[in-house]
């Protein structure tokens, strides 16, 4: 038997034989990948509405049972007391308030204009912004309505108009899950490989059975490869469930080929493992190891683009994101998934990912000493 | 009490010799606080735009420079078909597509009116549904341009005031967010970890025959990382407030004992873990990729829970990070006191004794 293949068999056995990992390396992602999905919706609805209506006059009521009508908005406190409304947004109870003042409908009618006033919970960035924007479309068109009916034809031409249509291409359902699942796959993907990696070398450190590696006659490469190869199979596997459950649970079927995906999960894995080992080797505890791999870890993960939009970020977080592989698998993932890219059209990314495994890989290889 | 006090100095002493630990966890949280303080938001801007532009007049000309204009835009590509649109959604460089037809220009002032088609890439549906409320805001401010003064009647106008976060910076959702989650997932695997390598290294089997209690050997385990936490607590706060611009607006009293509360729910499940497993590889492995992508999602900062189907709602309960980030966003940014936070805080205390309960029930004294 060649080296490689005795220490591939070594490792493979020692991961066999630890029951335990193997079935939290499989357990944890599929329960993960079934549950948490179901969580990513950013959807506006159900968004609370507190109002407080001075004004209790026939205009006002229809405007009310206007934004009920919706769906959207609930109505869940209604009154005339400012300081009331301003408590259930303490409390977490309101989303929104909207005031309607004294005198509302008379204004309108006398003096041609009133006013509303809108209070935005913003703390939640989401709902703050497309619950008020919403809500002010809501208002735009109860205006225009009001406008037909108490106006005759010819004041009501607008002199210039644009109507807007718009497409939802990709993804016409807007199914948020159809871009979620392939996105958590690709973060337990990474997490699951880069920690098994990050502690296995070390923990031969704590343990002392490095001792014995480093005074057998394999190389240096022998030994990455031999730690690299179980693990990349495993991650294999670990994508390939991923999948199954994307298509049984989620009727998630790919536009594109799966072996594009492959072909670049393949090299990806190689990244996350290899930065893994380069952890290890830099680290002279798991608690070390373990550590760093989060840090790194977190960073790429919530700066993936999965979770909030690259585009929004400042130019030297923009940096980041550049260097970070998530970002890139998740993109092409995106892409293949829902777009029905081709290898070629993923070029780029696929050159920049095996350029960094070659890097992370070769860095890897050098950095780890047999004398001690 | 002594032999306690000895117990902790050398879990001090352990913790302060393994210098590049130390460094890491009094410099993480710094860093990822800075880093997702300014880097993460939920807004959506600066997102590419790509037109098709059919007519080439001058008012096409002026959409485009206002779309561009807008913070939410920025124009990156003009195409003359549909295939060439697709071609760039499919590289990813374009979020969404305007098509302007023929004689756009001369259709407004006719009486049907221009029409405009909008095409998103709804790949990500959140920032297509977003980009097209946006882009729609923008055409009707560009209609109401060009309509000029000439007002029309009836009109309602309405102010909005955004509470809390008038600029809606992102740091004001980040920060709480990030604080549950970096205390939480630090705390639990830094304490699960110890015990579980001590058991590992054999050097449990050394303490267990010491004359102190089992119990207050785990406990004394804990102590160190509390105060790590506290100090961690400390330079999370100062740099919200000097560098983030995030205030505290509430009592910072109230806001350090629900934090050092937190932080003992997290210790406490960190024991937990310790005790129901056998090497440092499976509590690493419960700790951190069992509980980091839950936190994520279901503590609410990422995602409203309200928005979610009723079981997931049910589920988020069992997180402690919800209720904490629940707690930092009332104390700190509403800067509302107890009695708003009383219900999140009891939770808190139940989770810190149902896993204490636990962890003592499943803690041998015996080694297998």
């Amino acid at each position: 038997m060649s080296k490689l293949g005795v220490i591939l068999s070594k490792e493979f056995r020692q991961i066999i034989r630890n029951p335990a990992i193997i079935r939290l390396i499989f357990i944890m992602p599929v329960i993960q990948l079934l549950v948490l999905p179901n969580a990513a919706d950013y959807e506006i609805k159900n968004i609370n509405l507190q109002v407080t209506d001075h004004d209790h006059s026939a205009l006002s009521r229809r405007l009310i049972d206007n934004i009920s009508a919706t769906g959207y908005f609930r109505v869940i406190g209604y009154g005339s007391d400012r300081d009331l409304a301003m408590e259930a947004i303490e409390k977490d109870q309101a989303d929104l308030i909207l005031e309607i003042p004294h005198n509302f409908e008379r204004d309108l009618i006398r003096e041609e204009s009133a006013r509303l006033m809108l209070a935005v919970n913003a703390i939640n960035g989401v709902k703050a912004s497309l619950g008020g924007a919403y809500l002010n479309n809501l208002l735009r068109q109860f205006n225009g309505d009001i406008r037909t009916e108490w106006l005759q034809p010819d004041r009501l031409q607008k002199p210039f108009s644009i109507t807007t249509t718009f497409t939802n291409w990709f993804n016409p359902g807007m199914n948020y899950k159809y871009f979620m699942v392939p996105g958590i796959l690709v973060l337990l993907l990474t997490m699951v490989g880069m920690n098994l990696t990050a502690i296995n070398i070390v923990r031969e450190k704590e343990i002392g059975t490095i001792e014995q590696i480093n005074v057998s006659p394999i190389k240096k490469h022998h030994f990455i490869l031999g730690k690299l190869i179980p693990f990349w199979v495993l991650g294999l596997v670990v994508l390939t469930i991923g999948f199954l459950i994307a298509r049984l649970v989620y009727g998630i079927v790919p536009l594109g080929a799966y072996w594009t995906i492959y072909v670049f999960a393949a090299v990806y894995l190689l990244v996350i493992l290899g930065m893994g080992l380069l952890v290890s080797t830099f680290s002279a505890t798991q608690q070390q190891a373990m550590l760093v791999s989060f840090f790194i870890m977190m960073i790429f993960i919530l700066m993936g683009g999965l979770y909030t939009s690259i585009d929004s970020m400042p130019e030297w977080a923009k940096w980041i994101t550049r260097i970070n592989p998530v970002t890139y698998f998740i993109e092409v993932m995106r892409r293949v998934v829902l777009k029905g890219a081709t290898l070629g059209d993923v070029t780029k990314e696929f050159a920049v990912i095996i350029g960094y495994a070659m890097l992370v890989n070769g860095l890897a290889i050098l950095s780890y000493r047999k004398r001690s | 009490m002594k032999q306690f006090y000895n117990f902790v100095v050398k879990e001090f002493i352990h913790i302060m010799r393994d210098r590049r630990t130390l460094f890491i966890l009094i410099g993480m949280p710094v860093v990822q606080i800075l880093i997702f303080g300014f880097a993460l938001t939920n807004e959506v801007k600066n997102s590419g735009f790509a037109v098709i532009d059919l007519s080439h007049d001058e008012r096409s000309a002026q959409l485009i420079d206002e779309l561009d204009a807008s913070r939410y835009f920025e124009l990156r590509g003009k195409f003359q078909s549909l295939e060439s649109l697709e071609q760039s959604f499919r590289k990813g460089q374009v979020r969404i597509g305007i098509v302007i037809p023929p004689n756009f220009g001369k259709d407004m002032e006719r009486p049907g009116g221009a029409t405009l088609q909008f095409i998103a890439d709804a790949s990500d549906p959140n920032v297509a549904n977003t980009l097209i409320n946006y882009a729609n805001a923008v055409v009707v401010d560009f209609e109401q341009n060009i309509t000029g003064e000439k007002k029309m009647p009836f009109t309602i106008q309405t102010e909005t005031r955004m509470l809390y976060n008038p600029q809606l910076q992102g740091a004001y959702n980040f920060v709480p967010g990030v604080m549950a989650m970096v205390l939480l997932l630090v705390c639990t695997m830094m304490t699960a970890l110890t015990v579980v390598r001590e058991k590992e290294l054999g050097t449990m089997e050394v303490m267990l025959v010491s004359p102190l209690k089992p119990l207050k050997i785990i406990i004394a385990k804990a102590v160190p990382y509390l105060l790590l936490s506290m100090l961690n607590i400390a330079s999370i706060l100062l740099l919200s407030v000097f560098v983030l611009d995030v205030p505290i607006n509430g009592s910072l009293t109230l806001l350090v004992g629900e934090s050092i509360l937190f932080i003992l729910v997290a210790l406490s499940l960190g024991l937990l873990i310790s005790s129901s497993t056998a090497s440092q590889q499976s509590a690493m492995f419960i700790s951190l990729i069992g509980m980091f992508l839950p936190t994520v999602m279901l503590s609410g900062f990422m995602f409203p829970i309200e928005n979610m189907p009723l079981p997931m709602q049910v589920v988020s309960n069992a997180v402690p990070a919800k209720w904490f980030y629940i707690i930092v966003r009332s104390v700190m940014i509403k800067g509302v006191g107890l009695k708003h936070v009383w219900k999140e805080t009891l939770i808190l205390i139940g989770m810190l004794i149902f896993f204490m309960t636990m962890a003592i029930k499943k803690f041998k004294v015996r080694l297998a």
